[in-house]
């Protein structure tokens, strides 16, 4: 075990835990933050997507004790215009089924559209195909990444 | 599974299928929870169903499990309109373990499944809304020294022509606690402003689960709570023959370390220790009862098997001596492989257990049956067990346990480490893949004759293992023996064959295996849908008239495959060069889904470019959900028929993760358009219609492009290897 000062969503949290831990186990046992989700451990599906330093990573699969200083943000922390614009295009077109990996999706498709506001399907397909949904609610999440993006135009 | 008329007498309820089934078993679930019986068979208390706060808002318990299929909303509804209220207003939880106040009708039981949840429903919380509505008039009235026949009610607002006004929140509490009428009055469908209509209703669930705010059983984070993973047999069957823990108490943060009877449990703070601590387990297994064989042995014993006649299961006119008078005779094998669920959200649940009670909570499918196996394993009365639903991230059957596996396992991990410990049983991505409980492996082998352009003889040979044997459904579900879950759709195929026959192989086999969404269908609709259409292929018949011809007894299968035609434009769409397009209609749970896909080939195997779909469930009930859920049948049932398959290697299942259990992924999502069939008939099911027919006609569509309908599936071999 070992204390890690963990610096999410702008606040400094501290954390004991085996260095080897997963950011994502840091995140969720460690600072108590549910948002962000366990849903293969080995960087297949995406769900547990957060960013450091603004890149998206996938939580359960960068160890804690390579964290340092570096920045985290989770669904709790999402607040720019672009979060905004896809949340609220993800709700409109009633986008989530059983909701599980829907914080993986939105990160992803937030960091897409803060890089690229105007995706097209292809941009959508490259950025997306990281974060499995089961459900395959896909055709809503690529029409609500449209949707999001026609919003942020006005 | 459909019970639709609340008036209906328990006895006649449960005279259908899973009603009848589930009767004998809740018969006993009535005697333990005595303390019910008295209640009438099919409860509208208000009291029961809604909470109204102050602020007007109005919750409505969900009977059944929530995990994406959108009852929360469907009741809420249905709630709504009869109580005339806002949609703004409503909201929805989950309704505690409570077999006589929540029993699902169709199964007489408390619990999800069958898609039964709009269908069994569809009155009973009508008749909620409508009785808290009169209720909350009575009390107004009663207030204002009114005449109730003088108050109106309309999105949410109670008035009187007096001046007088107000909302539920005020009323609430004097209208609850009145007698509840015994046969509220409902609206006319053409009174509806809710149900059915286009853009009204919201789901209740999306923006939680758009901002993390959605709580499922992985959240729970209570005080002094253990995290705890189970080391299982790697091979199913296997039992534990010893084990060291000493390396495995030396990791910080494990606490303990116990023996329980599915394995060994590691009990740690948090998930991380937990499983870091079951990694340096040393155990052994003992294998001497466990299943050993491969895929390859398998499907070498089912092959073999289904080249003989299997236990009749339904026969009319004369198979064998109009295959004799030859013509275009076909025989072709089909063969499934076992499938994993794979939900998102893992098995998972949690139980605190003080020696007296018992309070889980978790993303429960089956409230009764695990009520009970958690109350028989800490040896507690059912009224000292409490358990609350939780959403869960996904399900596809994966949930609905009638072993109570999870249930018993839970229970034990609590038992073992001793009272007022909490629990969290987690399941990691491994465990849950490699866990069983797949759909059945399975084969079915078809034979048919084609003679001037019809299609005189049919034949359908399965061979599988039974879902059900050895469970509380075995002694009352079954036929001669057989379990109907193998072969439904199978054996009543809806076109007109003179000479049919259906016969089935049962066999047994040491996997534990379950209903995985739309359970038989998603084999028999594939064989039925790919076989008619190679039958009409060498009749030299058109896909869709072909099957029109065929469907004279069965309006609604013709009546979703002429909107799909249309919305496909079947007859003048010039198919891209390069593409071909299948059809295919499939009934399942009551409800008719016609499908056309339109795909290429590609390096990685066929590359569906787009599906048009029309349903026919009845009376649309919230037609978004509807049509989301036929989207994400349409990419369940795709994912699975090109890439997944679980494989045994001497027993033990290879798939541990999605890296070699592929799933969908949106580059390989097809565009939709959904059409929803209008009908007055009674509603039925949506979570599992829209998988059957995708498969076969994709597997037609491959026909057609002139690659040949897939024998054997996944389509893409080694996709999941």
């Amino acid at each position: 075990m070992a204390a890690f000062t963990l610096k999410i969503n702008g606040q400094a949290r501290q954390v004991d835990v085996d260095p080897n831990t997963p950011l994502l186990w840091a995140i969720r046992d460690g600072a108590g933050l549910t948002g962000t989700k366990y849903g293969c451990g080995v960087a297949q599906c995406g769900a547990c997507t957060v960013y450091v330093d603004g890149q998206t990573v996938r939580s359960c699969s960068m160890p804690v004790s390579a964290i340092g200083t570096s920045e985290i943000t989770t669904i709790e922390g999402l607040d720019s215009k672009e979060a905004k614009a896809v949340q609220a295009a993800w709700v409109a077109l009633d986008v989530p089924q059983c909701g599980y990996c829907q914080s993986g999706q939105v990160m992803s498709a937030t960091a897409l559209l803060s890089v690229n506001p105007t995706p097209t399907d292809n941009d959508i397909d490259l950025a997306m195909n990281g974060n499995i949904c089961r459900c395959a609610t896909y055709v809503r999440i690529r029409a609500a990444i449209h949707g999001a993006a026609k919003s942020l135009e006005g | 599974m459909t019970v639709h008329d609340t008036k209906l007498s328990r006895r006649t309820l449960l005279k259908g299928s899973a009603g009848l089934v589930l009767g004998a078993y809740v018969a006993r679930a009535d005697k333990l929870f005595a303390q019910a019986a008295a209640k009438p068979s099919i409860n509208i208390a208000p009291n029961t169903f809604l909470i109204i706060k102050p602020d007007n808002t109005v919750t409505v318990l969900c009977k059944g499990i929530e995990f994406g299929q959108g009852p929360f909303t469907g009741m809420a509804t249905l709630v709504a309109e009869e109580l005339d209220a806002d949609w703004a207003q409503m909201r929805a939880d989950h309704a505690p373990s409570n077999p006589q106040l929540y029993k699902n009708l169709a199964f007489g039981m408390q619990g999800t499944g069958g898609s039964t949840a709009i269908a069994n429903s569809y009155i009973q919380m009508r008749q909620v809304g409508a009785a808290a509505r009169q209720m909350l008039v009575a009390a107004a009235a009663d207030a204002w020294q009114v005449p109730a026949g003088e108050i109106t009610v309309d999105n949410g607002v109670i008035k009187h022509a007096s001046g007088h006004e107000g909302r539920f929140g005020e009323f609430a509490d004097k209208a609850m606690a009145m007698p509840v009428p015994a046969d509220p009055k409902l609206k006319d469908p053409s009174q509806f402003r809710l149900i059915g209509k286009e853009g009204v209703v919201k789901r209740l669930d999306s923006a939680d689960k758009t901002n993390g705010k959605a709580f499922y059983t992985l959240d729970i984070n209570e005080p002094d709570m253990l995290t705890v993973v189970v080391a299982r047999s790697p091979k199913f069957g296997g039992k534990v023959a010893s084990f060291d823990a000493t390396a495995a108490k030396a990791v910080a943060g494990v606490v303990d370390v116990k023996q329980v009877s599915n394995g060994v449990a590691v009990y740690a703070k948090g998930f991380w220790p937990a499983k870091m601590g079951r990694d340096a387990l040393k155990i052994t297994w003992d294998d001497s009862k466990a299943e050993k064989r491969g895929s390859a042995e398998l499907l070498q014993q089912f092959r073999g098997l289904s080249k003989t006649a299997g236990k009749l299961v339904k026969a009319e006119g004369k198979f064998e001596e109009s295959m004799a008078k030859g013509g275009r005779v076909i025989e072709v094998e089909y063969v499934f492989p076992y499938l994993a669920h794979a939900a998102m959200e893992p098995l998972n649940a949690y139980l605190k257990w003080d020696g007296d009670t018992a309070y889980a909570r978790y993303g429960c499918q089956f409230p009764t049956p695990d009520h009970m196996a958690i109350s028989k394993v800490l040896g507690l009365p059912i009224e000292k067990v409490k358990i609350d639903v939780l959403l869960a991230g996904g399900s596809f059957g994966r949930r609905a346990q009638q072993s109570t596996h999870q249930a018993i396992e839970l229970a034990e991990v609590a038992k073992a480490i001793g009272p007022g410990k909490p629990v969290k049983l987690v399941w990691t991505r491994e465990d849950d893949m490699r866990g069983g409980y797949y759909r059945p492996y399975c084969i079915h082998r078809m034979r048919g004759a084609v003679r001037d352009g019809k299609i005189e003889a049919w034949s359908d040979t399965i061979v599988s293992q039974s879902i059900m044997k050895g469970s509380f459904f075995e002694s009352m579900m079954f036929k001669d023996g057989l379990d109907p879950t193998s072969y439904e759709g199978s054996n009543e195929i809806p076109y007109d064959v003179e000479n049919f026959r259906c016969d089935m192989h049962q066999v047994d086999v040491g996997v534990p295996v379950l209903w995985w969404r739309s359970v038989g269908h998603t084999h028999t609709g594939y064989v039925v849908e790919a076989f008619v259409d190679e039958l009409l292929e060498a009749a030299g018949k058109d896909p869709i008239e072909g099957r029109l011809a065929l469907l004279s007894k069965k309006p609604r299968h013709a009546g979703a495959l002429k909107a799909v035609a249309e919305l496909a434009d079947w007859k003048n769409y010039k198919v891209p060069a390069g593409r071909a397009r299948g059809v295919a209609v499939v009934e399942s749970f009551n409800t008719f889904v016609a499908q056309v896909v339109e795909l290429s080939m590609t390096d990685d195997g066929p590359k569906v470019h787009k599906v048009w779909c029309a349903v026919d469930c009845g009376v649309a009930v919230n037609p978004d959900i509807i049509r989301a859920q036929m989207e994400g049948g349409i990419g369940f049932g795709l994912g699975h028929i090109l890439y997944a398959e679980q494989t045994l290697d001497a027993g033990a299942p290879v798939s541990g993760n999605f890296d070699t259990y592929r799933s969908l992924r949106i580059n390989e999502m097809p565009e939709i358009e959904v059409v929803i069939v209008k009908s007055t008939e009674k509603p039925s099911g949506v979570g599992e219609p829209g998988v059957p027919p995708l498969g076969p006609a994709v597997a037609n569509a491959l026909a057609k492009l002139g690659v040949g309908r897939p024998r054997q599936l996944p389509i893409v071999p080694g996709a999941s290897a």
